[in-house]
């Protein structure tokens, strides 16, 4: 049986095709709730009760959502470029899908081990911005087309900084797998070993070039609902819509995936002595997840110029400087070599 | 399956680069661009260059792919115009064609291999390290003085764009990001008390 799934072209699709539902499956589920969490803080902060009539608690408010959006009509406007139209939301939900191959839950529970993972991310999540800008232009109307103008320009600025910021790491680590950055982390002291510490500055820059990226609350401007209805989804309806709207939360669910795996650990445990497991990165997504609904709940949206020049003038500047020291305090081993983490001989 | 993923990428890079210059649309062509870069890449890791994959990836399609569609989307073109220029410049677009045609041909029927150079190429580097640690190594250790030039001439070419773009005009109102941040509330309003049917 072993047999049939190593070697067998169709027992290695089965398996893959299994593992790839095995991800997928959970993930999808747990966003239907991540959704209703995410209202439900938003609420909170604003002193509302949120969604609280569907199931108890409201806790089957996201499958009611999910059974109206798709049983609703499919609109396309009569100008829209129909292929590219309904290809936008499905190159959104694909393209923040497939970066979880690479992404590792526990010590090698991952789909695909490969030595440029954290590459990989990036290049996957820098192709996100496409569904943004075909939904936008296929639209044939003003409101979508100048939110996908904006969002063009916003993550093509912010991508730099993310870049600059996970080089920093790459460097500490000496390796780009993800496996290896995390094992990078481990050590006697639990929770002081992470790279939190070392890298703090730019846990603050990574966290908020993510809300960039993905186009999260307070920089929003390719929907900006006060200026551009909705921006590039103005013309979306039912089940294209509901694409857009899953593609945008694993996106970001992805980008809690990363900040825990670059800066927190991973699955490593805080405290020394309780063994490590699949369960500190659940909770640590959470957090970082609680930190995003936080900023969208408190934090009123940027204005256009600033978000560049925050993104040009500031951002760039700083990470790129924390490159070139993160390289010369690794090389000769400054702070007791906590920038220095490769084996030994690398 | 290496096999049935080769032909795969192989068709969709030529169907891609062919529809780039066949589309009517240019906005399609950029997209069908992406098409031919995503499945070049996909030839990359066939060939077990995964680091340049992922490169060709970031940069192309993550940064100039997106910087293409942000110009052409922008643009407004008459399709029929531009289809008339065209044809004016057809004989001129198939000589040069041809020409080039005729050099690949008379280049590539003459190559031949030294086989002490197809020895140096087989063991450029250790094969035991990864091919992102091998790129490194050549770059940074045996080509450093290259790779440094190379740096330098984008970084002329890069202040001569921004040196032809730059101008400051005088009309525009400015903020002044610091002089914002300095603002407190008793400068920035102030509370009087208006008595009724008189107004300020």
């Amino acid at each position: 049986m072993a047999d049939f799934f190593t070697n067998t072209g169709l027992g290695i699709g089965l398996l893959v095709t299994g593992q790839v539902l095995l991800i997928l499956l959970p993930l999808l589920l747990c966003l239907a709730f991540l959704m209703y969490a995410d209202r439900k803080i938003w609420a909170a902060v604003q002193m509302r009760r949120g969604p609280n009539v569907v199931g108890v608690f409201g806790l089957l408010q996201s499958f009611a959502d999910l059974l109206k959006y798709v049983v609703k009509e499919v609109v396309i406007p009569a100008g829209a470029d129909r292929a590219v139209f309904l290809l936008a939301p499905m190159v959104s939900l694909v393209m923040a899908l497939v970066a979880w191959a690479v992404i590792p839950f526990n010590d090698g529970w991952v789909l695909s081990d490969i030595n440029v993972a954290i590459l990989y991310v990036f290049a996957i999540s820098s192709l996100e911005v496409y569904g943004v800008i075909m939904g936008g232009w296929a639209s044939n109307s003003k409101y979508p087309f100048l939110g996908s103008l904006r969002s063009a320009a916003q993550m093509i600025s912010y991508e730099v900084s993310i870049g600059l910021i996970i080089i920093g790491v790459i460097i500490s680590t000496g390796s780009m797998n993800f496996s290896a950055i995390v094992a990078a982390q481990e050590g006697a002291g639990g929770i002081f070993n992470w790279y939190f510490l070392p890298h703090f500055p730019m846990l603050i820059l990574f966290f908020i070039s993510a809300l960039a990226e993905t186009n999260r609350p307070p920089f929003d401007l390719p929907e900006a609902e006060s200026e551009l209805v909705a921006g590039y989804q103005v013309e979306y309806s039912s089940t294209p819509f509901l694409l857009f709207m899953i593609g945008e939360l694993v996106a970001v669910v992805l980008m809690c995936a990363l900040v825990s795996l670059l800066f927190l650990g991973g699955w490593l445990s805080p405290i020394p002595f309780l063994p490590d497991g699949f369960l500190w990165m659940f909770l640590k997504m959470l957090l970082v997840f609680f930190m995003f609904s936080m900023v969208k709940a408190i934090t009123p949206r940027y204005r256009y110029d600033q978000l560049m020049r925050l993104g040009w003038k500031v951002f760039l500047p700083f990470s790129l400087f924390w490159v070139v020291f993160v390289a010369f305090a690794a090389k000769f081993e400054w702070f007791w070599g906590i920038y220095a983490r490769w084996p030994v001989g690398g | 399956m290496t096999v049935f993923s080769f032909y795969l990428f192989a068709i969709c890079v030529i169907t891609g680069g062919l529809l780039t210059v066949v589309s009517r649309n240019p906005v399609h062509s950029v997209l069908w661009l992406i098409l031919a870069f995503l499945s070049s890449a996909g030839l990359f890791v066939l060939l077990g260059a995964e680091f340049v994959a992922m490169l060709l990836i970031i940069v192309y399609v993550g940064a100039v792919a997106v910087l293409f569609l942000f110009v052409v989307m922008m643009l407004d073109v008459d399709f029929a115009e531009l289809k008339a220029e065209m044809a004016k410049y057809m004989p001129l677009a198939l000589l040069i064609g041809l020409v080039i045609l005729m050099q690949f041909v008379m280049a590539f029927g003459a190559w031949e291999t030294n086989d002490a150079a197809e020895g140096l190429r087989a063991q450029v580097t250790d094969p035991n390290t990864f091919n992102t640690e091998a790129l490194g190594l050549i770059l940074y250790d045996q080509y450093f003085l290259l790779f440094q030039l190379a740096g330098l001439i984008l970084l002329v070419a890069m202040i001569g764009a921004i040196v032809l773009t730059l101008r400051h005009r005088a009309d525009v109102k400015r903020q002044d990001v610091v002089a914002q941040m300095m603002r407190d509330p008793a400068k920035a309003m102030e509370l009087r008390d208006v008595k009724s049917g008189q107004g300020l």
